[in-house]
C-alpha cells in the first residue's frame, strides 16, 4: 500500500508504536498477548532471549517452520522456565554477553506446576526477568482452573464456580526480597512499559506480573479486552503497584484508590463476564469484601 | 604411540568423576544434592570455590530445575555438566527427554542406585535403565578408572558435530562412588587438546530462532528419524574417540564393547556395570580349571552395540546375562536386548537377576551359575535370591 493511501489514525499508529511481534501469529481475536510481547520487545530491544514454557505462548509461536518473533525463543518444558532462564542467563553473562533474558509464563507455569523453579531462581537472585501474563486458567488446554483463577469463576473444572481465592502471587514474590516486583495491565501499556524499563536497568530476579484478559477463557466479546482489563483495575480488583528493593508504592490510577469510594464495585467488573455470571449476590458481596481486605492490606504496605 | 606421562593417584569414584569434570572446564554446572552422588557435589563447589574451576555452579531447588538449568546453558553455548542418581533422575526424566529430544549436549553422572519403594540407598540399575529410550547416549563404568576415562570421552562424543546427543556416564552407587581405588590421571594439556572449548550455540541475535517448537506429525517423524541416524553413527564416533583416548592415555579403552577370553569361548558372561570385575575373577578362576569361559562387557548401553555384540559372539555356545534391573512381564533388560540381537543365532541365552536393591554380589555367585549351565542345567531366567 502506497503511504497516501493508508489512513491517519494507522501512519500515527506506525509512528508511535513500531511493530515488534509480526502479525499472523496464532493468537485468538482479542487475545492481548501478541500486543504484550510486542510492547515488551520495544522496551527489551533485540538483544533479548525468551524462555516459554508450556502455554497459549507456545502455539502463538508457531512450529518448527517459522515463529512471529524477532528474537530468539527457547520453549520450555511447563515446571522448567525458571531454571532454563537461569542456565541461560549465567552461560551469557559468562559469554560476556550483554543480553537480556525474559521469562514469558501462564499462570499455570508460574503459580502452579513452575512454582518451585520460579522461588529457587528467586531466593538464588538469578539475573532474569520474569513475566507472568496472566489469564486466569489453564487457556492452552482449554479453560481449565488454575490457583490463580479468582473466587466465583466457572471454569471447565469448576462447572459451579471457583471456590477459593486467587493465589496472591505477586505478593509471595515480594516477600523473596527481589530487587523488582510489579503488577500491569495491558490496559495501562505505559505504566507496563515503564515497569519494564526499570525492570530491564536492574540487575537480579525482577517480576511482572500482567494481567492478561482471555475473550474465550473469561467469556466476554473479543472487543472487550482493554474494556476488562481497565475496570480490573479500576475496581481494585488489579491494583497496579511496584515494590522497589523492598519499597512498595501503588502507581498510576491505583495511588487514588486507597481510598474506597474512589474504587468502582467490583459488580461492574463481574458482570462483563460470562465466567461470572452465576454468582449469587452473596457471592458478589464475599469477592468485594476479598478485594477490600487486600487494600486493607495495601494500605500497611504503603504506610511502612 | 606417544609417550605418556603417568600421574598415578588413588581416588573414590565421586572425586574422580569431579576431577575429570574439573579438567574438561565446563562453564555452568547445576546440582542438586542426592545420596550416593553428594560427595562430588562437595568436591565440584570446592573447586569452584577455590578457584580451581571457572565455571558457575547453580544450587537449583531440585533435580528437575538442575537438568533444565545446564540445559538453558548448553542452549546458550556451555559445556555443561550434572550428576545424580535414582529418585533424583526419575525426577529429572521429563526434562531428560526434553534435551534428548533437542539434542543438545549434557553430560549426566548417574551414580546408579536402587529405586524407591521401599526405600533403598544401595545399588541397582532400575534407575539408569529406565532412562533407555529417550535419545541420550549411556555408558556404564566398570571401576573408578572407567568412570574418569568415560567421563572425558562423554564431553567428547556429546559435543561432536557428528553426534551432539546428551551422555549419560552410569557408574555403580557406593560400589564405585565411594570406594577408593587407583586411578591414573591425565595432565590438564593433555585433557584441553582431547577436549577443545565448545564453540557453538544456538543463541544468536543476528539469526534468531526457536529453540523447541511445536512439530507437526511429518515434521516431528522426520526429527526422531534423524536422531536415530545421529544414533547409529555414534557407534563410529565413540570407538573413533576411544581409539584416540587409548593413545593419550596409553591404557586400552575398547569402544562400544569389551571382549574377556572371548576367543575360544563356549560360555560367555554379559554384563554392564561394576560386577564386571566380579566377572571377570570368575572367568580367571574357571579358565584356570580349564573351563572354556569368557565375558562380554557392554560398555556402551545405547545405542545398543548389536552388531559388536553379534561379531564377537561368532561360535560360542550359550552366554549368561547378568541383569541389575528388571522389565516386568518380560525379563532382565540386557537379556531381553540380547536375545533379541541373538535371534535365530542358535546361541542360548540364560538370564540372572541379581543385586537388585544392593544385594551382595561376589565372583562365587558368577561362578555358581556358570558351573550350573556348564552342567547342563537350563534356565531361562534365575533370581539370585538366596
Amino acid at each position: 500500500m502506497s503511504e497516501e493511501l493508508i489512513p491517519e489514525y494507522i501512519k500515527q499508529k506506525k509512528v508511535i508504536r513500531q511493530q515488534y511481534f509480526f502479525r499472523g501469529n496464532a493468537a485468538c481475536p482479542g487475545c492481548p498477548i501478541p500486543k504484550e510481547l510486542d510492547l515488551l520487545l520495544e522496551v527489551m530491544g533485540k538483544k533479548t532471549v525468551l524462555v516459554v514454557p508450556a502455554s497459549c505462548s507456545t502455539v502463538i509461536m508457531g512450529d518448527i517452520k517459522g515463529s512471529p518473533s524477532p528474537v530468539p525463543v527457547v520453549h520450555s518444558a511447563f515446571a522448567s522456565a525458571a531454571a532454563i532462564a537461569s542456565g541461560l542467563s549465567r552461560q551469557l553473562r559468562m559469554r560476556g554477553e550483554d543480553a537480556k533474558v525474559v521469562v514469558w509464563a501462564g499462570d499455570g507455569a508460574t503459580g502452579d506446576i513452575g512454582f518451585a523453579a520460579v522461588s529457587g531462581a528467586a531466593e538464588r537472585n538469578e539475573d532474569i526477568i520474569y513475566v507472568c501474563y496472566d489469564n486466569e486458567a489453564f487457556m492452552n488446554t482449554g479453560i481449565q482452573r488454575s490457583s490463580l483463577t479468582p473466587f466465583g469463576a466457572w471454569t471447565t473444572t469448576t462447572p459451579a464456580g471457583k471456590r477459593e481465592f486467587k493465589k496472591p502471587v505477586p505478593f509471595i514474590m515480594m516477600e523473596h526480597k527481589i530487587p523488582y516486583v510489579a503488577t500491569a495491565s495491558i490496559a495501562y501499556p505505559f505504566d507496563y512499559q515503564a515497569k519494564l524499563r526499570k525492570a530491564k536497568d536492574m540487575q537480579g530476579f525482577r517480576y511482572i506480573h500482567l494481567l492478561s484478559p482471555c475473550p474465550p477463557g473469561w467469556r466476554f466479546d473479543s472487543s472487550l479486552t482493554i474494556e476488562v482489563a481497565k475496570l480490573a483495575v479500576e475496581t481494585g480488583v488489579w491494583p497496579l503497584f511496584e515494590v522497589v528493593n523492598g519499597e512498595f508504592s501503588l502507581t498510576g490510577i491505583s495511588k487514588t484508590l486507597l481510598d474506597k469510594s474512589k474504587r468502582k464495585p467490583v459488580e461492574e467488573y463481574l458482570k462483563l463476564q460470562g465466567r461470572f455470571a452465576k454468582m449469587s449476590e452473596e457471592e458478589i458481596k464475599v469477592f468485594q469484601e476479598a478485594v477490600d481486605s487486600m487494600w486493607e492490606y495495601i494500605k500497611d504496605l504503603v504506610k511502612r | 604411540m606417544m609417550t605418556v606421562t603417568k600421574h598415578v593417584t588413588a581416588m573414590v569414584g565421586n572425586h574422580a568423576v569431579a576431577y575429570a569434570v574439573k579438567q574438561a572446564k565446563p562453564q555452568v554446572l547445576a546440582v542438586f544434592p542426592i545420596t550416593p552422588q553428594t560427595t562430588m557435589l562437595e568436591k565440584l563447589a570446592e573447586y569452584i570455590e577455590k578457584g580451581e574451576l571457572k565455571a558457575e555452579l547453580i544450587k537449583v531447588e531440585g533435580e528437575h530445575s538442575a537438568l533444565a538449568a545446564v540445559y538453558g546453558a548448553a542452549v546458550a553455548g556451555a559445556r555443561v555438566f550434572t550428576a545424580t542418581s535414582s529418585q533424583g533422575l526419575l525426577y529429572m526424566t521429563e526434562m531428560i527427554y526434553w534435551a534428548g529430544g533437542e539434542r543438545v549436549p549434557i553430560v549426566n553422572a548417574v551414580a546408579t542406585r536402587a529405586l524407591a519403594e521401599p526405600w533403598s540407598i544401595w545399588d541397582d540399575h532400575q534407575d539408569f535403565f529406565s532412562k533407555r529410550d529417550a535419545s541420550w547416549i549411556m555408558m556404564m563404568a566398570e571401576n573408578v578408572q572407567e568412570a574418569y576415562d568415560m567421563t572425558l570421552q562423554a564431553f567428547r562424543i556429546s559435543e561432536d558435530k557428528r553426534v551432539l546427543l546428551p551422555v549419560m556416564m552410569g557408574f555403580d552407587g557406593f560400589i564405585l562412588t565411594h570406594t577408593m581405588e587407583r586411578l591414573e590421571i591425565l595432565e590438564d594439556e593433555i585433557v584441553n587438546k582431547f577436549i577443545p572449548p565448545r564453540e557453538f550455540n544456538l543463541i544468536d541475535f543476528n539469526d534468531p530462532v526457536n529453540v523447541g517448537p511445536i512439530a507437526a506429525p511429518d515434521d516431528y517423524m522426520r526429527i526422531k528419524f534423524e536422531t536415530m541416524k545421529a544414533m547409529e553413527g555414534s557407534k563410529e564416533v565413540i570407538e573413533e574417540i576411544s581409539k584416540e583416548y587409548e593413545e593419550i592415555s596409553g591404557r586400552k579403552q575398547f569402544g562400544l564393547i569389551e571382549c574377556y577370553m572371548c576367543d575360544d569361548a563356549e560360555y560367555v558372561f554379559v554384563t554392564a556395570g561394576a560386577w564386571t570385575g566380579d566377572a571377570r575373577e570368575a572367568v580367571r578362576r574357571m579358565r584356570s580349571q580349564g573351563k572354556k569361559v569368557g565375558l562380554l562387557k557392554i560398555r556402551v548401553v545405547r545405542p545398543f552395540p548389536k552388531e559388536r555384540i553379534k561379531d564377537s559372539l561368532k561360535g560360542v555356545h550359550g552366554v549368561v546375562v547378568f541383569d541389575r534391573e528388571y522389565s516386568y512381564g518380560i525379563g532382565g533388560i540386557l537379556a531381553t536386548e540380547i536375545k533379541a540381537t541373538l535371534y535365530n543365532s542358535g546361541i542360548d541365552v540364560y538370564s540372572v537377576i541379581a543385586g537388585i536393591g544392593g544385594k551382595d554380589v561376589r565372583p562365587l555367585h558368577f561362578q555358581k551359575v556358570m558351573e550350573d549351565v556348564l552342567n547342563g542345567h537350563k534356565f531361562d531366567e534365575r533370581w539370585l535370591n538366596e
